[in-house]
């Protein structure tokens, strides 16, 4: 079996960052690695706010959180992923870009270390096969929050081999998640529905039937999900969400999964959700959810 | 907050004994009229306009059916509402009140106080088909329903997801079996004709849950096959 020691993450955005918090918390020492100092801060900053919360909320002790924190470094040195036994990629919803990072991870990592993706759209196979290991490569799809969603999509590509599959799910047991097993399908299962109905929340925005408020208030309150749409979509980033949109539209031409032209235009106008503190909504600060 | 009823019996979505129901008055400048032929009331009231506000309760129709419609400037003290009901589900507390271009304000805030001091939640919306809430999740329902039929995920894989993913009350096809099939279809039907749109088509499950449905009533009124009939 595969032992699985230090865990690194390449990407310190949203997703990457919360990824990393699963990690440390978990007990592993966890390397986060991003080219931008300024983004690696930020996330630290941001982790730091989370687990303080989490002391505040007795859900871990001040000496647990200590702890945690020692064994998450972070690195603008892609050198410093070489001791990883498994790196979880979590960059922009880019093929090229995916392949260009699993290019140069594959020449400084040793050939036993896992790769995995993070992706929520791509294809596990494509991604897979730019990396120079497709049969040790696996798809590890987080939900957002991560920090805090137990869920995890499991998704092996058309050349990932057993073993290399259950050491990554016994891994994602021993993070104290929940895995379900998916096919490399567009978009697998969450994405599938999330994405066409964000977008279709997006269109009566633009269509003016409702405001973000009265949309988001029915949603919860007649369904009981714990988010309207349109508070997602300010968490999520509207420009993430726009790139998960059009990858999952190139992959299936469904209509509904094509991004509506306000989020380009809300794109251009800075107006991202929460980072950028305007999206549907206004925020005043960016803190990381939960704790 | 003093108000008139009409109940015309059959409310889609309230007891005849809910607060809403049971507590208007004689001569107020509100009239809430419901049931399932609040529509015709409406338009056989004599004197509409002794009211400053009057709530008129929605099947699947819009409000323009009762109310008329001009060049996009429809609009006046005349509002509709809907509480949202899935199917044989009770009724949630969500109200979805219904606006025109040039609906009045102060008629759509006091409406909101209205229900709001019954107990309900409000979100106001547009004079569309569906409105909020079956326009964002007829078209969820029949992905699930369809993803199901084409075998990419298990019913019980695809409920565990999405719950525990999107920590959604209840997976969709849970949801859907719980409430009733035929009732989709009917609602996702009636967005279809109104739409055209493929998303809102029913998915082959609801079809044929509503046709079993029918056989059903059918097989009800019509009692056991006599003697001699084939």
């Amino acid at each position: 079996m595969h032992s699985i020691k230090t865990v690194g993450v390449a990407g310190s955005g949203t997703m990457g960052a919360g990824i990393a918090i699963v990690a440390a918390r978990a007990g592993y020492k966890t390397i986060v690695f991003d080219r931008d100092q300024s983004a690696l801060d930020r996330a630290r900053q941001q982790t730091q706010g989370f687990f303080a919360k989490s002391v505040e909320r007795k859900k871990l002790t001040q000496e647990k959180v200590d702890r945690i924190l020692n064994g998450l470094t972070s690195t603008t040195r892609l050198e410093d992923m070489a001791q990883c036994d498994i790196v979880i990629e979590a960059v922009f919803e880019n093929l090229k870009v995916k392949h260009d990072i699993f290019a140069q991870l594959n020449s400084v990592c040793p050939p036993q270390t896992l790769f995995a993706s993070n992706t929520s759209t791509l294809s596990i196979t494509e991604i897979a096969a730019g990396s120079g290991r497709d049969e040790n490569f696996v798809g590890m799809h987080f939900c957002l929050p991560a920090q805090l969603m137990k869920l995890v999509e499991m998704s092996p590509g058309l050349r990932t081999r057993t073993e290399t599959f259950d050491a990554a799910w016994e891994f994602c047991l021993a993070l104290g998640q929940i895995p379900v097993k998916t096919k490399d399908n567009p978009g697998f299962i969450l994405n599938y529905f999330l994405v066409p109905f964000n977008n279709d929340a997006i269109r009566l925005v633009e269509a003016g039937v409702a405001e973000p408020a009265d949309i988001d208030r029915a949603i919860k309150s007649a369904l009981g999900y714990p988010m309207g749409p349109l508070e997602l979509l300010d968490l999520v980033g509207l420009d993430t969400h726009w790139l998960v949109a059009e990858a999952l539209y190139s992959s299936t031409h469904e209509p509904r999964a094509a991004a509506p032209a306000l989020v380009k235009r809300m794109i251009a106008a800075g107006q991202l959700g929460r980072k950028t503190g305007q999206g549907f909504y206004s925020y005043k600060t960016n803190a990381m959810f939960g704790g | 907050m003093q108000y008139e009823i009409i109940n015309t019996g059959g409310s889609p979505a309230f007891e005849d004994s809910h607060d809403l129901l049971t507590q208007g008055q004689a001569k107020a400048s509100t009239l809430v009229i419901v049931g399932n032929q609040a529509g015709l009331a409406f338009r056989q009231l004599s004197q509409p306009q002794r009211y400053t506000l009057i709530l008129i309760e929605l099947g699947l129709e819009c409000l323009g059916t009762h109310t008329g419609e001009s060049r996009g400037q429809e609009g006046s003290q005349i509002l509709g509402f809907s509480r949202f009901r899935l199917g044989e589900a009770p009724s949630t507390n969500l109200v979805e009140l219904v606006r025109q271009p040039q609906s009045v304000e102060s008629a759509i805030l006091t409406a909101k106080a209205l229900l709001e001091a019954k107990g309900l939640q409000v979100s106001v919306c547009a004079d569309f088909a569906g409105r909020i809430l079956n326009r964002l999740i007829r078209p969820y329902y029949n992905g699930a329903l369809t993803r199901l039929d084409e075998g990419l995920a298990s019913a019980d894989d695809l409920d565990m997801t999405l719950k525990l993913g999107l920590g959604y009350p209840e997976g969709p096809i849970t949801l859907l079996e719980r409430t009733g099939l035929q009732h989709h279809f009917k609602a996702t039907q009636a967005l279809f004709e109104a739409y055209g749109q493929s998303a809102y088509a029913p998915a082959r499950r609801a079809r044929v849950a509503y046709e079993r449905a029918q056989f059903a009533s059918l097989s009800a009124s019509e009692g056991p096959p006599k003697k001699g009939q084939s």
